[in-house]
């Protein structure tokens, strides 16, 4: 069931657009994430959804009830919703207080908030801060502090932006194990904000990819990471083996995409003479000495230019040569093979090996019009 | 040298042997200068709020006059009260002349502009993410307001004790407004320079030493309380 939902939302600063034409729908007790680099409008969006802000055009709708607009009662919304900050924000008074702070402008009785904060404490592992002045705490435990304050009274939606960006990895994990949590036992709905895409990844049920004000995909993880949408998402989901073609022939379904000289064959319906981007995810290439005798479509011969060791894993760089002008740069591909085979394959600069993609493995979107 | 001494001696023997007229000059000093800075905050601290929080035309132009009148003299306070409650002033039916409300009158205008101004300062000092915070938190407007100056109050102190040291040591406004009398508006700067006119040097520095005693004491109870809260 939708929880919160924007339509055509738009955000400016003076002549400046900030956010253009948002459309997002976000389903009760989800973890949804939106990423996107730094200055795409995380924050901006975060502070319209959570009602800080006043977009210029468009709606919200939190729970079916549009909650924008001159008519509508912003301080009872806005007590639904609660949102957590980059910078750990904590007021100049002790971490009780600050974590009391938001039953207290509501009026809520003192018995009830010491039992509430007492259990927060304890739940977010500060038990024994109560006293402590707030501002004398770490950054990782002041956002904890944050969080703790965040949820005491118990929002139907958190707002989360960045809130690790300045944390250690320790600080990191126990607030995204304290999130977690409160999403499972509460059934919190959880919008969070991240530049960090393995963070997006790790946290998202659902997640938005937001560029340059606009929100171009939404989806889960997995169709975000492995299918995205155009090139910039595929640049800024960190896609390696990025390449700029045309389709050569169609036919049945499938294109033959001429790229650098090489044919590469895709599962498209796009027609021929079609100007097309093509990314191939580094895992999905399989290097051999002899090249394979399969069923995938796509078998390059190519000269490995250098390996790279990183943990269990292996980066190969090939090229794999230019047949067009000679000036032309050549086709080079990214690999990604296990330290194992790369032993058992003996891979060293200079040596001639076989690059076998499967025309699945190739994903094709029209080049927009401004070449890069 | 030895006139500093003698009078560092004398003022100990003076608080020691608690000298009534020297306690009461003391006391009504303490008395019209809290008074002062009591009245100026309540007025100062939600005017410093307004200005901070809204956003008009000439905003900036009020801020800067308001700056221009910390130094304001205090003689030109004490003409101009004066002018207002002397028989013939539009405000000379109360009677106020020469009374202990007119010095509190007098030194609660002094003290508008610091007040205001160094609240508008303190205000200014707090993190923009407060506010956000506050408000994000659930908190009304007003409510999200006192959070912002309570997160100012080390500042605001500072402005109310520095707003009280102006109202206890300044003479102009409470000699022309208070006249002196013994007994009835003498306090320690009017007394100090009566002594010093009539030559008794070593009377007006303990007297001064007792002033500053006073401003030093409150401005340790208020800076203990400031911690503890």
């Amino acid at each position: 069931m939708t929880i919160l939902r924007t339509v055509n939302l738009e955000q400016r600063a003076g002549s400046i657009s900030l956010l253009r034409n948002i459309n997002l729908e976000v389903k009760r007790g989800e973890v949804f994430v939106i990423i996107g680099p730094t200055g795409a409008g995380k924050t901006t969006l975060l502070r319209l959804l959570d009602l800080l802000d006043t977009p210029c055009a468009g709606d919200i709708y939190f729970d079916g009830r549009k909650i924008t607009g001159p008519a509508v009662n912003v301080m009872e919304a806005r007590r639904s919703l609660a949102m957590v900050f980059q910078k750990p924000v904590v007021f100049n008074s002790t971490v009780y207080d600050n974590i009391a702070y938001p039953l207290k402008v509501r009026g809520v009785n003192n018995s009830v908030i010491r039992s509430r904060v007492e259990e927060l404490l304890d739940t977010c592992g500060l038990s024994g801060f109560a006293k402590r002045r707030a501002r004398t705490l770490s950054g990782g435990e002041a956002q904890r502090v944050a969080l703790a304050r965040a949820v005491i009274s118990s929002p139907a939606i958190l707002f989360m932006d960045e809130p690790t960006a300045n944390l250690d990895t320790a600080s990191v994990k126990a607030i995204e194990d304290l999130l977690a949590d409160f999403n499972r036992r509460n059934n919190l709905t959880v919008i969070l904000t991240t530049h960090d895409l393995q963070q997006g990844q790790r946290l998202a049920q659902r997640a938005g990819v937001l560029m340059q004000g606009e929100l171009v995909q939404a989806g889960t993880p997995q169709e975000i990471f492995r299918s995205p949408g155009d090139i910039r998402i595929a640049r800024f989901v960190g896609m390696k083996n990025i390449l700029r073609g045309i389709v050569a022939r169609q036919g049945s379904g499938m294109a033959a995409i001429e790229v650098k000289g090489r044919v590469i064959e895709a599962v498209s319906e796009l027609p021929a003479g079609t100007a097309v981007d093509i990314y191939i995810r580094p895992e999905e290439i399989v290097l051999s000495l002899q090249g394979l005798q399969g069923s995938a479509r796509n078998k390059l011969a190519a000269t490995v230019m250098s390996v790279s060791l990183d943990g269990p894993l292996c980066t190969v760089v090939l090229d794999g040569g230019y047949t067009g002008a000679p000036e032309g740069t050549p086709l080079r591909l990214e690999a990604l093979v296990t330290a194992i085979s790369a032993g058992e394959l003996a891979l060293r600069p200079g040596q001639q090996i076989y690059a076998t993609i499967k025309a699945t493995a190739v994903k094709v979107l029209p080049a927009p019009h401004s070449a890069d | 040298m030895q006139e500093l001494w003698q009078a560092l001696v004398q003022a100990v023997q003076l608080i020691a042997r608690l000298d009534s007229e020297v306690v009461e000059i003391s006391l009504r000093s303490l008395y019209v200068s809290a008074a002062s800075i009591v009245i100026a905050a309540l007025f100062c601290v939600p005017i410093g709020g307004l200005i901070h929080f809204h956003e008009f035309k000439g905003k900036k132009v009020l801020i800067n006059v308001i700056q221009t009148f910390y130094s304001i003299p205090t003689v030109v306070v004490g003409l101009f009260v004066f002018l207002f409650i002397s028989r013939a002033g539009p405000l000379g039916g109360l009677e106020l002349l020469f009374t202990p409300g007119a010095i509190i009158i007098g030194q609660v205008i002094l003290i508008l502009p610091i007040l205001t101004g160094m609240t508008i300062s303190a205000l200014n000092g707090v993190d923009k993410s407060i506010k956000d915070t506050a408000l994000s938190m659930g908190a009304t407007g007003t409510q999200a307001i006192w959070t912002i100056i309570s997160e100012a109050r080390f500042a605001v102190v500072g402005a109310l004790i520095l707003g009280f040291g102006r109202a206890i040591s300044e003479v102009g406004a409470a000699l022309m407004l208070g006249g002196n009398i013994r007994g009835y508006t003498r306090v320690l700067t009017t007394a100090i320079s009566l002594e010093t006119q009539r030559g008794d040097l070593v009377l007006s520095l303990a007297l001064g030493i007792i002033l500053i005693g006073i401003a030093m004491v409150v401005s340790v109870i208020m800076n203990v309380l400031l911690q503890r809260y």
